[in-house]
């Protein structure tokens, strides 16, 4: 496909022009796409791994804390629980990855000090609940890491597909169609010059043939 | 440039009681529809980060989407009272698939 363009001077320079500047934005497209690549495996992996590991552990805390209702009875746990000596708060920063906004989390714990993160007596509750609480707390880090890695899989999977689309339009479509109607003005102004050329040596003759 | 958020944990009671104990905010819903307006409702209000359940993120597809793609909130998938049900995982796969064209998670195991 060609552009719909005169076949000119003047359009051939603009169009060599922007052929340069196709090449170069190619170019550069190319190696985002690549390092993006790069650096998206290596996180992939990173949270596949974390995934298998936190939703098994979470599973089993969660178990255990069923087992700590059964014991205990859903009143005495709901009771026992519903004011948490601390409340926990995110802190997200950026941080940019090749122009991806990733998020960088941090929990900051706000409580009293000192306080245990049992927010009970344990008169009434069971060691299945402290255990279940305890579980739960180790898997906090490891759960914000998910959720960090997680996220920023997800952004730079969008920023990705949107790079190749770029490139594959770029690469497959723009360039091929500015190099096709480069060639065909060049070869049309060729064609001109030539048929101007035998049409000047064609007069020539004719004007030597009348004799002068 | 450091902003602070809220957490909040959506699903369904059992499952998310014990969230409670850890200071979280924790929304216990019984239906979808709940499950999704808890969502939209924390998003609103600055949450950072939302713990879904995958009991109730199986049917929430749209609401998923909708904050897939914007930097806040972080809506991440935590097993529910049934365990795993890998949606978390076929998550991680999709992205796969997205970003490079091919399954490389899989093929591995395989």
């Amino acid at each position: 496909m060609r552009l719909n363009v005169n076949p000119t001077r003047m359009e051939l320079s603009k169009l060599k022009k922007r052929l340069v500047v196709a090449k170069r934005g190619h170019k550069l497209l190319k190696d985002k796409q690549d390092e993006l690549m790069k650096k998206f495996i290596d996180l992939i992996k990173k949270n596949n791994e974390l995934r298998i590991k936190v939703e098994e552990e979470l599973t089993e805390s969660l178990k255990e804390f069923m087992m700590a209702k059964a014991v205990m009875g859903s009143e005495i746990l709901e009771e026992s629980i519903i004011m948490p000596s601390e409340t926990i708060n995110l802190e997200i920063a950026k941080k940019n990855i090749m122009s991806v906004n990733v998020p960088v989390m941090k929990f900051i714990r706000e409580g009293a000090e000192g306080a245990s993160i049992y927010s009970y007596g344990y008169a009434l509750t069971t060691a299945e609940l402290d255990g279940a609480i305890n579980k739960l707390y180790n898997i906090l880090p490891q759960l914000l890491e998910l959720a960090e890695i997680e996220k920023s899989c997800q952004l730079m999977a969008d920023e990705i597909e949107k790079t190749r689309r770029r490139v594959n339009a770029l690469e497959y479509v723009m360039i091929p169609q500015l190099q096709e109607t480069i060639k065909y003005i060049t070869m049309k102004l060729e064609e001109n010059e030539r048929g101007n050329l035998t049409r000047l040596m064609k007069v020539k003759s004719m004007m030597e043939q009348r004799g002068v | 440039m450091i902003y602070m958020y809220k957490i909040g944990v959506v699903g369904e009671k059992d499952a998310v009681i014990a969230f409670l104990s850890l200071g979280m905010t924790v929304s216990a819903v019984d239906t979808v529809d709940e499950a999704i307006r808890a969502v939209d409702k924390m998003a609103r209000e600055g949450y950072g980060l939302i713990f879904l359940t995958e009991t109730f993120a199986k049917d929430m597809e749209e609401t998923l989407l909708r904050y897939q793609n914007q930097m806040v909130p972080a809506v991440i998938l935590i097993p529910g009272t049934q365990g795993s049900l890998g949606i978390g995982l076929a998550k991680i796969r999709d992205n796969v698939e997205k970003a490079v064209g091919v399954d490389i998670l899989s093929k591995k195991e395989g």
